[in-house]
């Protein structure tokens, strides 16, 4: 009989009635075949997988993480309320110790969202991974932790809310910025002052197949992660790296995608992208599930399968080979570059145009972080979107040494409610969310 | 006239129900060796100077394919599957003979590799040397479309007698359920068959030439026709015939949990607005998980007759049951004991009792009233802990809308019907651990058997439609239709009323009391690219289970 290796918990919210548009790769019949599939291969009925319900997020959990304008009930639909839920289910039930690994397969998606919101982009509200990482930090003393995104497209929103953080590891695998969205996630962006080396980008060219992704898991994320050290290991689980991906251009397998779950180990997987939603979606998911429980996989495979042209080109294997290295290299002489980094006149401030490519709005932001020593920093940014709302908001970061506290404490309360829509603060020593 | 036959763990109880309700009723003991004369023995006790020409037809629930399966007398049956990229189907081996075959469909039914006819036909020739003769067909996704399974069946008819398809026994996804739901089938039938033509023979002997049917785990019933196209769906059907029992006195405006206590268990459900809740899985048996639908009931260790311990210096009941109370001359205490003494039970030797809960009386250090007092409030706590948790695992069903998840549908019992032998004590009893009324159901003893006497017919159906195929297929109905790609979800719900209205007939269903309802939709617009291809349509439907008025005109029934 099969049984599952690890006991693994599954939120199941497909989210049947909600979509971003009715023609949107984003819409109600995305994880339609996945749930088919699923339930065809019996899958929940294994032992040692479960099935949970999906909490909903409160205004709190989100404002944990996010800075929305002006609220988070106006940039966020009740089903992103859900699908973060569905993820803070998934952490809470690891750390109750009720399952031991688990896959949060719901929709929408969230690793393109920054932390502060002002809507919608790349089919992302609010960021679903971070929201659940920081509701484990406050309730079960979660300190670090490692997130790994293999999605397609760089999670460049996860990036931007740990920019700072050294206690949060973000490695992002993806195809190469410069020929899909977001057009970031080069090598080069490995973190703010405060926390270099704590974001590693590892782009890939397009084409990478099984091989180079597999590769690229073990010898440059696998070594970086067995460095780090996390308290918990998350997955954002894009699936648009495989083959029949309408949006990108990868050549990835569900068997790789369930070997690349072996290997990698997470306690927890949360759903990111993937559009192909009768090729791809319904064997992946269903590959990802069974490698987390620690069944057999080796029969998995997609009815139109064929090795034959999911073979890697040796130049392909050897930039892959080139990006691991820098990679490495990167981690390997963090404390170096942050030197390097910090001799640079102005390195606390970014100066940030963003683009909300769903919702069609344009930002720019000016962002200040206390260089600091001790913790991640007092953070300031002050953000201006198109359609002319102005914000400000005071980050002080979970561990704030006293100076950063105080630093946070003296923007929030010297900035003038006439130059600003709003001005909110994130206390996050005392769980607060303050506005004025 | 009907009469209703509940063949029970511990008793078998009958009851003959006319016009103007309970005639008669009996109850022997059950002889889970003897089941044919158990069942006998019942008819002609309860038919004794009954006008036996004014009965119309019998209901049976029986243990037989539940003690083969328990028992694992199961004969060797073959099963052909048909699997393609998955789990690897070697998982699911089920019993001495199971083929893995050639054959892949997708998630949609499209073929992506065909059958072998050769292999199949090298297996049946090979079956028919080893002299099996039922054989179980399952391809995946059959339900999507069922050409493999048929295929298969049409190759190996000429080597086996008998042949079950699993896309037949059920519309639900679910791969490894269906192979087993299939082999069960396969497997319970012949004997299915001897045990019935032995009951009609045993029956016309004493004059007896009725119509029988079967009652389903669901709370429905099937005629002795259909039942031998589902001879598994007659597997635990018990604790179904008890809801039934209940279902007449649960309020139409109330969330009503049923209490069936008897000797070893407490089986439980619940009625929601006086409609059974079924159950989202198919039943489990033994170490097999099947698609067969059932209501939704839980069962719990505790009866009148269970084990009275002292454990670690606590009290505890059950799970297991020795022999009868010791007021009744058994050997151990037990709760019923418990009521003896507190003058609850209208027989039984109160001495006795007090003998036996003397020494727990002694060993606790309290008086023998104050340990009686606690046994059956420790019953009373724990039947109702258990149905706590079964609310609690109906409220924490996962949905998949937001619709639904913000609607949040919480059930909180506000009613307690009990039936059972000790049904009347236990009622008193229940009454301060519970806000709502506390009530028995009316002839509580054998209810379960007029639950089963007045069962409907029910039955379920699957329509699937997919405009972008331009096909609309109903599984196990033998429909599949060219479709149009105006179709809307209001024709497909029409057809899928239309197909259980004929399933339901054909299965002995009365038309007057024929109440169909839909129990799941959706629609789905399917886009490719950026633009709509199609439309993919699934509705299931079903007759709601619920009971018959008392007597019906007699030739209207098959």
């Amino acid at each position: 009989m099969l049984r599952a290796k690890n006991t693994t918990g599954l939120v199941f919210f497909p989210a049947f009635d909600w979509a971003i548009s009715p023609t949107h790769p984003e819409r109600e019949e995305r994880l339609l075949y996945t749930q088919d599939q699923v339930l065809e291969e019996g899958l929940m009925d294994i032992e040692g997988i479960v099935e949970l319900k999906p909490d909903i997020v409160t205004v709190e959990d989100i404002q944990r993480t996010h800075f929305c304008a002006p609220d988070p009930e106006s940039v966020c639909t009740e089903s992103h309320f859900i699908s973060a839920g569905g993820a803070k289910t998934i952490g809470k039930a690891v750390m109750d110790g009720v399952i031991e690994r688990g896959f949060a397969l719901v929709r929408p998606p969230g690793h393109h969202a920054n932390r502060v919101v002002h809507g919608a982009r790349g089919f992302c509200n609010i960021n679903i991974e971070a929201i659940m990482i920081e509701y484990l930090r406050k309730h079960y003393n979660v300190d670090r932790v490692a997130i790994v995104d293999t999605d397609c497209h760089h999670g460049d929103g996860t990036q931007d809310v740990y920019w700072h953080d050294p206690d949060t590891l973000f490695i992002s695998i993806h195809q190469d910025g410069r020929t899909l969205y977001p057009g970031s996630g080069f090598l080069k962006e490995f973190g703010g002052p405060n926390a270099v080396g704590s974001t590693i980008n590892i782009p890939l060219p397009p084409e990478t197949c099984d091989e180079g992704f597999l590769y690229t898991i073990e010898h440059a994320v696998l070594p970086i992660l067995d460095d780090f050290k996390p308290d918990l290991i998350i997955n954002s689980a894009g699936q648009d790296n495989h083959y029949s991906d309408p949006i990108t251009n990868m050549n990835f397998s569900a068997r790789g995608y369930a070997k690349l779950t072996e290997m990698l180990k997470a306690d927890i997987a949360v759903l990111e992208g993937g559009y192909s939603i009768e090729g791809a979606l319904p064997y992946v998911n269903a590959g990802i599930i069974m490698a987390m429980a620690g069944i057999d996989y080796s029969k998995l495979q997609e009815p139109d399968y064929n090795p034959r042209f999911l073979q890697q080109p040796k130049h392909l294997s050897r930039e892959i080979q080139k990006a691991c290295e820098d990679a490495v290299n990167l981690w390997k002489k963090r404390d170096e570059f942050k030197k390097t980094v910090r001799s640079k006149p102005n390195c606390e401030t970014r100066n940030r145009q963003i683009y909300y490519d769903t919702d069609n709005i344009s930002e720019s932001q000016l962002e200040v972080v206390r260089i600091c020593d001790d913790c991640a920093g007092a953070l300031r940014i002050d953000s201006t979107a198109d359609h002319s709302r102005r914000i400000l908001c005071v980050h002080i970061p979970r561990k704030a040494c006293p100076a950063c506290v105080k630093q946070g404490l003296e923007w929030y309360d010297a900035a003038d409610p006439h130059t600003y829509d709003h001005i909110f603060l994130q206390d996050r020593p005392n769980d607060e969310y303050r506005v004025k | 006239m009907i009469i209703g036959l509940d063949v029970g763990g511990t008793h078998t109880d009958a009851v003959l129900i006319g016009k103007e309700g309970l005639i008669h009723s009996v109850k022997v003991p059950t002889d889970p060796d003897q089941l044919l004369s158990t069942i006998i023995k019942a008819l002609e006790r309860l038919t004794e100077n009954q006008a036996i020409a004014e009965i119309e037809r019998l209901v049976l629930s029986t243990t037989l394919a539940t003690n083969l399966v328990v028992q694992k007398k199961l004969p060797p049956v073959a099963v052909l599957v048909s699997a393609g990229p998955g789990i690897d189907p070697e998982y699911f081996r089920i019993g001495a003979h199971y083929h893995v075959v050639q054959g892949v469909l997708d998630h949609s039914g499209r073929e992506i590799t065909s059958i072998d006819k050769n292999q199949i036909v090298d297996i049946g020739r090979q079956l028919k040397d080893q002299g099996i003769s039922c054989a179980a067909i399952v391809s995946k996704f059959s339900v999507r479309n069922p050409a493999h399974e048929m295929q298969i069946a049409e190759l190996l008819s000429p080597y086996v007698k008998h042949i079950f398809m699993g896309h037949v026994l059920s519309g639900t996804l679910n791969f490894p359920r269906r192979i087993t739901t299939t082999y069960l089938n396969a497997a319970v039938y012949p004997i299915h068959c001897t045990f019935f033509d032995a009951v009609q023979l045993s029956l016309e002997k004493q004059g007896l030439s009725l119509p029988i049917r079967v009652l389903k785990p669901d709370g429905g019933s099937m005629n002795f026709s259909s039942s031998l196209d589902y001879p598994a769906q007659t597997i635990l059907s018990g604790p179904s015939a008890s809801v039934m029992g209940a279902i007449n006195s649960a309020p139409k405006d109330k969330t009503c949990l049923v209490l069936d206590i008897g000797g070893t268990t407490t089986d439980m459900a619940l009625i929601l607005n006086g409609v059974p809740v079924i159950a989202t899985e198919g039943i489990e048996i033994g170490s097999y998980k099947t698609l067969i639908r059932a209501l939704m009931t839980r069962s719990i260790g505790i009866g009148g007759d269970s084990v009275v311990r002292i454990q670690n210096g606590k009290l505890t009941i059950g799970p297991d049951r020795i022999g009868v109370a010791m007021a009744y001359g058994g050997p151990v205490s037990t709760p019923t004991d418990a009521l003896c003494v507190l003058g609850l039970t209208e027989d039984g030797d109160v001495q006795l009792a007090k003998n036996g809960l003397s020494l727990l009386a002694a060993e606790m250090n309290v008086s023998i009233e104050e340990i009686s007092e606690s046994i059956i409030d420790l019953a009373c706590h724990e039947i109702l802990g258990a149905a706590g948790k079964m609310v609690n695992f109906l409220n924490s069903r996962p949905v998949y809308t937001v619709h639904e998840m913000f609607e949040n549908l919480q059930i909180k019992p506000d009613h307690i019907l009990v039936l059972g032998g000790p049904a009347s004590q236990f009622a008193e009893r229940l009454a301060p651990h519970f806000t709502g009324k506390v009530e028995t159901v009316p002839h509580w003893n054998v209810a379960n058997a007029i639950g089963c006497a007045l069962s409907r017919v029910t039955c379920e159906v699957t329509v699937y439609a997919d405009t972008s195929q331009k096909i609309i297929t109903a599984q196990g109905e033998k429909f599949e239709q060219k479709i149009t790609e105006d179709i809307t979800l209001e024709d497909v719900r029409q057809i899928a009323f239309d197909l259980v209205r004929a399933k339901a007939l054909r299965r002995g269903a009365i038309p007057e009391y024929l109440e169909m309802e839909i129990i799941e939709e959706s629609q789905f617009n399917m886009i490719r690219g950026f633009h709509t291809q199609g439309k993919n349509i699934r509705v299931r439907a079903q007759v709601k289970p619920g009971l018959l008025p008392n007597s019906i005109r007699k030739e209207a029934i098959v």
